[in-house]
């Protein structure tokens, strides 16, 4: 009993914390061939800026690779000899990026961030040089202006633990029966076989209710989640989707002879489709077209934009109601085809 | 010696037995890894664009030509009402907009400045952050290109020349990244669950007594139950390395011979701590909750996903107890840089004290009498 709600809230809270895509502290290397106050400043620059703390000194090019090697380093920022003495004079000096590229997206936003810190200190430098004919562009972030990254995962963690809790609970229960022999005897019962799966599962229902109101209250009163929808109708999303991962819990059940059949079952084609497909940490849009239209039968999928859009965008069934209609099919279909299954068996 | 051959040919004949988890334990993974590494990605192919467009000048158009040009942006609305703009953007058709005012034009030229505004859904933010660095970088191309061919005898070189490359993945190839991490977890998923649920299973069923009876020492039974599975996994290992090599095409850049001695360690580090878990429990039900439990926490702070550097300093304390995490990079470094030995000796380190931590707890918990 205490795993089953205790694990839950220490999930939350450690995730919620600990997993993020904001760029804070990565190790960069300096080169500086030239140490002069300017390399010395833009030094400062950077590492005070909060992404970058300065892992190594380095001063022979071929120590990159060593460095980069180790893996501690994620970026080097090598200045060319002279360098001030060449801005003074010659009005041009190079900097080089070099980014360890083995984690693509940190080392494309780890560059980016290097870039417009430097952009920043020349246009400091230069504040004289105006041109004329300029286009400004204003910058502004939606539903989330301090892009916080806590926004986008709170809701997918929500959405991973209701689901792989409330379908592995299912799942295994009455795959323990079969198992123990003990399903047998609820068979021979005149009990009729939608009885039976109603029965087992409206305690999980309960369950996960309880589950999801103390991931909700944490989400809301610890990482500061806005609900600025209606609070019923998150709810009552919240038990269609229950309803609908205890229901795909019941299949898969009934398609397992064993417990560690079933485990295996909502474990593997469960767990990191479900992390990986929903949109949860990978942006869909970004998806192979193929994996776009399978990341439409992903439960999960349609349940994150229903959290987030009422949560932080404040919409109302209006312009949810296809969502909506979608894990209500999908539940419909998963008690169908387990009872249909479940009848074979008796035969 | 003999002893633990037989248990291990006794694990082999269930596994052969059991026509229903045969295809789990072998195809499931490598489906997964087929299919799920494409999905891994953050990298931004395209971003669905609403115009607001005010101006209706001749600028305004060409500026909107650009953006319909770029292959990053697929223009899904066009007009000039903003109100239905952030419709589109609360429905999702759009994630992205470019509001043109009136007078864009005129103001350009008159006053030698205007305004256009890009508003981003940044409910997924480092997403938004690189999609508005797009569409600001557009808009300033454009802007250079305007400017060249009104005035072509401005200087309009930058101070500082920023030069840039990127190492070991230079065309910032997101499979590249993730496949040994994937690979990585899914020889963990086989060897901790298969692991863990071994030894309750035979407790829930009742034949554990019957082992308990024999004259079997305690460490014969653990080693003969963890060696059935870790030559499996390390199969897989080899197969997906395969996979890796010839589907990605994922460089191998160190030697196969560390990485497979390294897996053959960690391994032993996550079975030793399925099986203590699975000494711990009594019903394969609750064996399974705790290796979920461990599975789920350790794959998302291991730093396949999202970066390790930033977690706070409490949960990088945390990442201590997790296998993974020792892993994961000696995967990527090996095969991505070609890290040696005594790049990694570290996490080897590690997991050679992880390692015999857990298989002794494991030994000591393993009871012989109920």
């Amino acid at each position: 009993m205490i795993i089953l709600f205790g694990m839950p809230v220490v999930q939350v809270l450690l995730f919620g914390f600990a997993i993020t895509n904001d760029i804070k502290d990565a190790r960069i290397a300096i080169l500086d061939k030239s140490n002069d106050y300017m390399t010395r400043e833009i030094t400062n620059k950077l590492l005070s800026s909060g992404y970058f703390i300065l892992g190594e000194n380095l001063d022979k090019d071929d120590q990159i690779d060593k460095v980069f090697r180790k893996g501690n380093i994620r970026e080097v920022v090598i200045f060319e000899k002279n360098f001030a003495e060449k801005i003074e004079k010659e009005k041009h000096a190079a900097i080089q990026i070099i980014a360890d590229a083995s984690d693509p997206n940190m080392a494309n936003l780890l560059f980016n961030y290097t870039r417009s810190i430097l952009n920043d200190y020349q246009r400091q430098l230069f504040k004289d040089k105006q041109f004329p004919m300029q286009i400004q562009t204003e910058t502004r972030m939606l539903y989330n202006a301090e892009l916080k990254s806590v926004y986008m995962f709170v809701p997918g963690i929500i959405t991973i633990l209701l689901m792989l809790i409330s379908a592995m609970m299912t799942s295994i229960s009455i795959a323990r029966e079969k198992e123990l022999g003990t399903m047998e005897i609820l068979l021979v019962s005149p009990l009729k076989p939608l009885q039976i799966i109603v029965g087992k599962v409206i305690p999980y229902v309960l369950l996960s209710c309880v589950n999801a109101v103390i991931i909700l209250l944490l989400s809301f009163f610890i990482f500061g989640m806005p609900i600025q929808g209606s609070l019923l109708l998150l709810i009552a999303e919240t038990v269609l989707f229950i309803i609908m991962s205890l229901s795909l819990g019941i299949f898969i059940s009934t398609v397992s002879q064993t417990q560690q059949m079933a485990m295996m079952l909502s474990m593997f084609a469960l767990m990191l489709p479900t992390i990986l497909l929903s949109g949860f940490i990978f942006p869909i849009e970004n998806m192979p077209v193929p994996l776009q239209y399978l990341s439409l039968i992903m439960p999960s999928r349609w349940f994150i934009i229903i959290i987030k859009a009422i949560m932080m965008k404040g919409s109302d069934i209006m312009f949810l109601w296809r969502e909506t209609l979608i894990l209500v099919g999908l539940t419909l279909f998963f008690i169908a085809m387990s009872v249909k299954k479940f009848k074979v068996r008796l035969a | 010696m003999r002893t633990i051959l037989l248990i291990v040919q006794k694990e082999f004949r269930q596994l052969k037995r059991n026509r229903q988890m045969l295809p789990i334990i072998f195809i499931m993974p490598m489906v997964q890894l087929l299919v799920l590494s494409f999905a891994a990605t953050f990298e931004i192919k395209n971003t669905n664009l609403y115009i607001v467009d005010n101006d209706h000048s001749q600028l305004s158009r060409e500026m909107t030509a650009k953006f319909r040009g770029s292959p990053f942006f697929t223009i899904t609305g066009y007009s000039e009402d903003y109100q239905s703009a952030l419709q589109a953007l609360e429905l999702r058709k759009a994630s992205q907009l470019l509001i043109i005012p009136s007078n864009f034009e005129r103001d350009l030229h008159k006053q030698d400045k205007a305004k256009v505004q890009v508003v981003t859904d940044a409910i997924n933010g480092s997403a938004a952050a690189l999609m508005s660095a797009y569409a600001v970088s557009i808009i300033h191309d454009f802007n250079i290109k305007l400017l060249v061919e009104t005035f072509p005898l401005v200087n309009l070189l930058d101070p500082i020349d920023i030069r840039y490359s990127f190492w070991y993945n230079p065309k910032l190839d997101y499979t590249t990244f993730m496949v040994p991490g994937i690979l990585v977890l899914l020889v963990t998923l086989i060897g901790l669950f298969l692991s863990g649920m071994n030894i309750v299973r035979e407790k829930e069923i009742g034949t554990i007594e019957q082992i308990n009876v024999t004259p079997i020492h305690k460490y014969e039974f653990i080693a003969g139950k963890l060696i059935p599975f870790w030559i499996i996994a390390l199969f897989e290992l080899a197969f997906g390395l395969t996979l890796a090599k010839f589907v990605f095409n994922i460089p191998m850049v160190g030697s196969i011979g560390l990485i497979f001695g390294v897996a053959s360690l960690y391994l032993i580090a996550i079975m030793g701590l399925g099986l203590f878990i699975s000494t711990l429990a009594d019903t394969q039900q609750q064996s399974m909750f705790l290796s979920w439990f461990f599975m789920v926490i350790f794959i998302l702070m291991s730093g396949l996903f999202t970066p390790i550097d930033s977690m706070p300093a409490w949960a990088k304390a945390i990442n201590i107890i997790n296998p993974i995490h020792y892993f994961i990079p000696v995967m990527r470094n090996v095969m991505l840089k070609g890290s040696g030995f005594a790049d990694i000796s570290k996490q080897f380190w590690s997991l050679v004290c992880y390692g015999s931590i857990s298989i002794s707890l494991a030994v000591w918990r393993y009871r012989k009498t109920s």
